[in-house]
Parts: C-alpha cells; structure tokens; sequence
C-alpha cells in the first residue's frame, strides 16, 4: 500500500521539452520494431552498394562506351539509398502511427498535455537517429564500393568534385524522408495510409508528372520532393533541376510544411 | 478535487455527454456509474484534455488538466481503452512515461511492485492478460504519486483476489486524501468501495448522492405487512404519500411509511402483525431501474426521489 505522497515535493518537477525527448528516446529504442527496421536500412544500404560496385566492376570490360562515358563510381556504390529511403520512411511513419494503432498516444499526450513537445520530441530523435546511422552506412557503403571497384581502377576519392556532398547527402537525404515520414504520421494517424502517402509523394508523383506535356514536366519535375532533394546525391547538376543544396532546401521546406500541419492537427484534434 | 462545469460533448448529431455538472471531493472513492454508453469514458477523456469539450470545463485540483505542468504529479489515470504500446516491456513503458517529469527508474520499479508485476516487467506488454494490462494501467495511474486518481473500469478483467486488491487499493488511496474518481457499470461493485456515487445515463447526471443514502432510498420505504386484517390496516394506512397494494391475500406492501411507524399504527388499532419486514431491493435492481427511467425519459436529476419509491418492490 502507498503512504500519502511517497514523492516528495522537492523531487517533483515539471515536463519540459528535454525530459519529452528523453522519453521519445527511451519508446524509440525500447521498440523491437524500431531496431529491425533500422538495421534493414543499413544493411540494404551497405549491401547494395557493394553488390552494384562489385558487378559493375565485374562487367566493365563488356559495357557500351555510352555507359562507360557516364560511370559515376560514386553514384554505384550509395545506389542502396533509394530502396532504403522506404525503410527510414516507413519507421517514421510508425514513430507515430503505431502509438495510435495501440491507443498509446492518449498516454503520451496526457502525460504532456501541452501535446506539441511530444510532436517535436519525436521529430527530433528520429531524425538525429536516422542522420548518424544513415550518414554511417553512406560512407560505409561508398568505402566497401571503391574497394570493390578499386580491382579494376575504377574508384573515386572522398576528395573528389561532389563526391564528399553525394555521401553526406544521402545520409541528409534519407533523414528529410524519415521526417516527412513522421509528420505524415501525425497526420494521417494510421500506418498504411501514412506509408501509401509517403510513397505517393516520392515515388509515384514523379511518374504521373510524366504524363504532362514536357514544357510543364520541365517546369515542375525540379519542385517536387524527391527530385528536389535527391539533387544531393548526384555527382552533377541535372538538367531541368536546381542546384543541389537549393533542391534540398525546397524538400525541407516541403518536410517543414508538413510538420506544421501535423502540430496544428495534433493540438486540434481529439486524441 | 475534479469539478465539470456543464460539461457537453457532442459528435455530429449524437450527444455523447449532456451538460454534465459535478464534483470530485477527496478523501472518498467516488463510483462514476452509468450503463454501458452513458458517456462514462468520454468524459474521463475530456477531463484529462483529451478531448476537448464542445462546451463547459472541467477543472482538476484547480486548473485545467492542460494548464498543469506536472500533470503526472497531480492526476493519475488509467482509461478503459488499451494506452499502451504492445511491443514494449512493462519497465520500458513506464520509464517513457516516468521520463517525461524526470522521474527515476527506482519509482517505477515501486510502482511495478506495488501493483505485482514485477516478475514480468521485462516482458512484452503484448502477451499480457487483460488483467495484468489492467495492472499495468494502474501502475502508470499511481507512477506521480498523484493527488487525484481516475480509473476507468478497473475492475475489467481483473479475477476475484484482484478485484479485493483494487478494492483495498482505491479505500486506501481515498484515506490518504486523495481524489478518487472510479468507473464502472457495477452497481455492486461500487457499493463495496466507493462512499460517493455520481450515476450518469445518455450522458445526463442522473444522482449525486452518497452510497449511503442511495442504499437507504434503495432498501428503506417499502415494507411487507402480513395481517389477517388486511384490509382494516389498508384504511388505517391510507395517506396521500402512501401507497398500500395487496400483493396477495393477507399481504401488503406499503410504500410511503417506514416499519416503525405501520407497527406503531397497528398496535395503535389492535391490528395484530404477523410479519413486518423493511424490504431489500438490490443495490444492482435499484441502480437498473434508476439508469433505464433516464434513458427512457431523460429524468433529471431531481427525479431521484420520485423515481427510487416505485416498481421495485419484489
């Protein structure tokens, strides 16, 4: 049985928003969930990478002139980015939708009844999380990638035009994914949406841009999400794109909006 | 302390909660009573800001439940609904929540303990049984050592040795001082624990009275008479507050006067009695009647003494 105030008042103190990203911290690595979906991402991002450098080495004696000419040995080896952007996507979407699947973010929101420190919180360490392992798995997969390409000299350096950028960029790249994940999460308060929704706007948008006159393609296709930030990870400036830090700021703008509207809702709807 | 100030939630067309005013007091368990859809739990939820009311307020310990900064410390809650992640250990899931006011990792293995799942605290929460879910629940109620507690159906689930632990559990909460605010559709089981009850029906307040009182208007005014003067004593009886049926040859059944005062009435006129008996409605038929009178003609909660004297008699 409890005695009157076991706690006493000097120990009791208040929420704030570090105490709230303590606690995302704790949920985000208590998850099974979380550390599989992690590491999926990293070992595809890794794996692919030596598997494109390796082959693409193997069978460089046979490839056309064409594509000897436009052989990026950079660009191979972090090739993995674009199928792990579905990994970081989805875990950003569960960082909230699978607490509203369970009914745990009546918990969370009631413990933090101001609401938008949980929003921030979890944007917060999802996003550190997904920088350092992405960042790390980049490089990584470009280091295993040079050294399976290195067997036919074909390797690029870290020192190398763009090169540095298109590493780091992917690590930035995936992160903005995994943001817009989270807030489209908060938004649409359910998994499958939330992830149909992701993978509408990256992947399927640019494909249905296709069908515009190409006047307008041209117009468009450099504004919208993934063209805009997968303008980082490229050696060189694409035509019809803008300029690879201008391109990423447009896909944080895009992930800023979305985080703005997932805490107008948060603080709007009931929970 | 919890006060609702016409407290009104409603979804589209429907009205889940009806201008709904009342107070929580401590040192009491309070039974917040009402069939199932009576708007129990939606009004638990606005009063933990989860949902906002379309009108009226709801104040906790003297503020708004938003407006505290240590809300853990002030209100402890466990709602009906499942609040929990079910790919989290029990510890894990109370750590995330203790962290949130910097509450240590020695609180929450006291609360694990004092609810019994500390041999299971590193399992997850997915493989528990509804009762231990149910203790968990309380588990994070209790984590702030709060001065108001609100459990939404806590006896849910819950097998008989831990439904005498709540039991325990929430008396001694209230003779801490603490505000207690306990739901449940079980009249019986409120009679056991709770000194206050607050009975809603299609979210209207139907009573505000004490277990007491609602336990003497259930079992006190109607009383079994058997005479072999019956209907000399029918007259004798007669009253404008009274009502006397036959219920079968030599039987009556008054309603209007208590046991003391008919046996006074008959030794005053030579009436020989040869059973008087105060009847003893069920708290459980008392609480029926009461809750199906509401939904059927939306009583207001003055009809309480009106509704309690009829039709109950068995």
């Amino acid at each position: 049985m409890t005695t009157a105030t076991v706690i006493p008042e000097a120990e009791r103190r208040e929420v704030t928003q570090l105490r709230v990203i303590h606690s995302e911290w704790i949920k985000l690595r208590s998850l099974r969930s979380t550390l599989c979906t992690l590491l999926a991402a990293v070992v595809v991002m890794i794996g692919l990478g030596f598997l494109f450098s390796y082959f693409t080495a193997d069978r460089w004696s046979q490839l056309p002139p064409e594509q000897r000419l436009g052989f990026e040995p950079a660009l191979v080896s972090l090739r993995g980015f674009y199928l792990a952007q579905l990994a970081v996507g989805v875990l950003g979407v569960l960082v909230v939708s699978g607490e509203y699947a369970t009914g745990m973010i009546r918990a969370s929101l009631s413990v933090v009844p101001r609401r938008l420190p949980v929003l921030w919180a979890k944007a917060l360490v999802y996003a550190a999380v997904a920088w350092a392992l992405m960042t790390a798995a980049s490089l990584t997969a470009f280091l295993v990638g040079q050294a399976a390409l290195s067997r036919h000299h074909l390797e690029t350096s870290l020192g190398a035009p763009g090169v540095l950028r298109a590493v780091l960029g992917a690590g930035l790249y995936l992160t903005v994914v995994g943001l817009i994940g989270v807030a489209l999460g908060a938004l649409i308060r359910n998994t499958a949406g939330g992830i149909a929704t992701l993978f509408g706007l990256l992947l399927v948008l640019p494909v249905l841009a296709e069908a515009l006159p190409s006047s307008w393609f041209d117009a468009i296709d450099e504004y919208l999400p993934s063209t805009a930030g997968q303008g980082l990870v490229q050696i060189h400036q694409q035509p019809h794109t803008l300029a690879p830090w201008t391109g990423f700021a447009v896909f944080c703008l895009y992930a800023l909006v979305a985080l703005a509207g997932a805490g107008v809702a948060l603080k709007r709807r009931d929970a | 302390m919890i006060e609702a100030y016409s407290l009104t939630k409603r979804y589209g067309e429907r009205t889940a909660v009806d201008d709904l005013s009342f107070t929580v007091r401590p040192g009491t368990v309070t039974g917040f009573l009402g069939p199932n859809g009576a708007g129990k739990s939606t009004t638990m939820r606005m009063l933990l800001g989860l949902d906002a009311p379309t009108s009226g307020r709801a104040v906790v310990n003297g503020k708004s439940y938003a407006e505290h900064r240590a809300p853990l410390h002030e209100v402890g809650a466990m709602l009906e609904a499942r609040t929990i992640h079910t790919g989290r250990s029990a510890y894990n899931h109370l750590l995330a929540l203790a962290a949130t006011h910097g509450i240590s990792a020695r609180r929450v293995d006291e609360v694990l303990d004092l609810v019994g799942l500390r041999t299971v605290a590193r399992k997850r929460v997915g493989g528990f049984s509804m009762g231990m879910g149910q203790r968990l629940g309380i588990a994070s109620a209790l984590l702030g050592d709060p001065a108001t507690v609100i459990l939404d159906e806590p006896v849910n689930g819950l097998d008989p040795e831990g439904i005498l632990w709540i039991r325990n559990l929430l008396k001694g909460l209230a003779a801490e001082g603490r505000t207690v605010l306990v739901s449940s559709h079980l009249m019986s089981e409120m009679a056991l624990t709770a000194g206050h009850l607050i009975v809603i029906g299609r979210g209207r307040l139907i009573a505000d009275t004490s277990v007491a009182e609602f336990t003497a208007q259930a079992a006190g005014d109607v009383v079994r008479v058997r005479t072999d003067e019956a209907e000399k004593l029918r007259a004798l009886l007669a009253g404008p507050e009274v009502c006397v049926c036959a219920q079968e040859s030599g039987v009556l059944s008054v309603t209007g006067l208590s046991s003391d005062r008919i046996g006074q009435i008959a030794a005053d006129h030579g009436v020989a009695l040869a059973e008087l008996t105060p009847q003893q409605a069920s708290l459980e038929e008392a609480f029926m009647e009461l809750t199906r009178d509401a939904v059927e003609y939306q009583a207001p909660a003055a009809q309480l003494v009106g509704a309690g004297g009829e039709g109950r008699a068995t």
